[in-house]
């Protein structure tokens, strides 16, 4: 408890590799959740000991297969309603996974458990450099109002620059 | 019956093949199609018996390498068939249970199962759902003269949980087939029977399946029908409406206008307390989040029985981390989950039902409500 300033928490976790599960990383970190305004992310500060695969190889397939399509990669319900996804939309899948994390760190707070629940819709978007640009539609789950809640994000990525949410707004739920 | 894989190096031998495939009628498994044989590419060729030396001394002469990929393929059928041989003459047969089911199917499922065990079997009417729909569960009762105690179960009280109804068409499945042979399951059914409503929130489950699959609440229409649902679990009557919810009838966890307010809730409730001098235990099955939750979620006061609720329901997440290493939370709602009140969960323990207890099957969030198949049969026999 820091007065004045927020909860702070300390936490040791271990990473795991969702697509090989006995491969773990230990990591430390430190979250901030700032008092009373609730529109700033908590601070995180965070450490991994050891180190992270490299997915080069996976990233350039993916990339170059992408660069290749000659019509721009459109998509709905991922998973399906059974819970399947194709072999070549689960990299889709994980990226809004991971941008779905910046936008879950974002709107978080100690009363939150947010949660992927679905990606409605994506649309790949033609660009002139040689980023990857989608626009997601996806579907939040908030575990203690157990609401449902539709978020549109923009996601940029490249194999060697990464993932970058540049735009992220909260959709109304439509009755 | 074998299958072969190729890779055809030069368009010499890419005709070859095609050439082959289409005089024997080979059947193509990758590609499709002759015409998308290319060099450089895999193929998978499935040669017929008597076919298969010819074929491939074919191979040699032109010089075509190929590996055997499958060298049986009736056995490995046989392999990746469920072992059900020795009962499916009690459970319906062609039944996947490692799939989901909409509700027609539940449906006819509950009349089948009940027609291919009826010495143990027997299907009642519980009550009707706001859509008028019926809800029955399925007793499971081994003659004798004596009165067994009572175990309850009840699935999908929340439409969007899909593996939950799974879970208890499983369970049925479980028992019928293995009551004989399990020594655990006969002892069982000797001193207890079992209750099993398999979906609970009949429109609801009935609502994701066709209109939208992240919904929860069952289908009662609010304020002229511009609004419905009322969170089945909020609304029994176990400190009903005193935290945990809303009063809002958009919300997902809308209480309703009062204890019992859907017809639902009261089918299961008026029922339960007719039987509850009987009934030793209460379980109702929710995904996800892997917990087995304990009372209470409206105060973290613990109930009287506290020390044996938690006790029965460690061994519980024990037994079920020794089958695939799935890790469950142990504790009650209010300390390990959130706050919330209505819970029909609560409101068993309340009425005086020793055990109670809430089941949060997998997963923990990457898959969420919406979990793949192939998991099914994982979850269901580990919860087993």
């Amino acid at each position: 408890d820091i007065g004045d300033v927020g909860h702070k928490y300390h936490l040791e976790l271990v990473l795991e590799d969702v697509l090989d599960k006995d491969s773990t990383v230990n990591c430390t970190a430190e979250v901030l959740y700032h008092l009373g305004n609730k529109n700033i992310a908590p601070d995180v500060h965070f450490t991994i000991e050891g180190e992270l695969k490299n997915t080069d190889e996976a990233d350039n397939i993916f990339y170059n297969r992408i660069k290749s399509l000659e019509k721009e990669l459109v998509a709905e319900n991922i998973p399906d309603s059974h819970g399947n996804v194709s072999p070549e939309m689960e990299p889709i899948r994980l990226l809004a996974w991971v941008a779905s994390g910046y936008v879950i760190w974002q709107n978080s707070t100690e009363n939150t458990k947010f949660q992927l629940a679905q990606i409605k819709h994506v649309k790949q978007v033609k660009r002139s450099d040689e980023y990857l640009e989608f626009d997601y539609m996806i579907l939040l789950h908030e575990m203690v109002s157990q609401e449902i809640i539709p978020w549109q994000m923009t996601v940029l990525w490249h194999p060697q620059h990464g993932v970058q949410v540049t735009q992220d707004s909260r959709q109304p739920k439509h009755a | 019956d074998q299958v072969l894989h190729i890779v055809p190096e030069t368009f010499q031998q890419v005709q070859h093949l095609q050439h082959l495939c289409s005089t024997l009628l080979l059947d193509l498994w990758k590609p499709l199609l002759s015409e998308d044989i290319w060099a450089g590419e895999d193929l998978h060729i499935r040669v017929p018996a008597p076919l298969v030396q010819e074929v491939k001394d074919s191979l040699d002469q032109h010089m075509i390498s190929y590996k055997v990929l499958i060298p049986d393929v009736q056995e490995h059928v046989d392999q990746s068939m469920p072992r059900e041989r020795s009962s499916h003459r009690q459970v319906p047969e062609g039944y996947v249970y490692t799939q989901y089911h909409p509700m027609e199917e539940i449906y006819q499922w509950m009349t089948q199962i009940q027609k291919n065990n009826s010495e143990l079997v027997t299907q009642h009417y519980l009550g009707k759902t706001i859509e008028n729909r019926t809800m029955y569960y399925l007793q499971i009762s081994q003659p004798s003269d004596k009165t067994k105690k009572i175990i309850w179960m009840d699935c999908g009280i929340h439409a969007r949980e899909w593996i939950s109804p799974a879970f208890c068409q499983w369970f049925v499945k479980e028992i019928l087939q293995n009551y004989k042979s399990d020594p655990k399951i006969s002892r069982f059914l000797q001193n207890l029977d079992l209750y099993v409503l398999p979906v609970l929130n009949i429109d609801g489950y009935i609502y994701s399946w066709e209109k939208d699959r992240l919904w929860r609440k069952n289908r009662s229409p609010h304020m002229n029908g511009t609004c419905y649902g009322t969170d089945l679990n909020r609304n029994f009557n176990s400190s009903w409406g005193s935290i945990g919810v809303s009063y809002n009838c958009s919300s997902e966890i809308f209480c309703g206008f009062g204890p019992e307010s859907e017809p639902e809730t009261r089918a299961v409730a008026q029922f339960i307390e007719r039987k509850k001098s009987d009934i030793l235990c209460y379980l109702t099955i929710h995904s996800y989040g892997q917990y087995i939750l304990t009372p209470y979620g409206s105060t973290t006061k613990p109930p009287s029985n506290s020390e044996e609720l938690m006790h029965v329901a460690e061994k519980a997440a024990a037994a079920l981390m020794g089958k695939y290493g799935t890790s469950y939370e142990v504790g009650s709602t209010s300390l390990i989950l959130y706050s919330n009140s209505g819970s029909s969960r609560d409101w068993a323990h309340m009425i005086g039902i020793p055990f109670s207890y809430t089941f949060e099957l997998r997963d923990k969030g990457t898959h969420g409500f919406v979990l793949p198949p192939d998991q099914i049969q994982p979850t269901c026999e580990e919860t087993m």
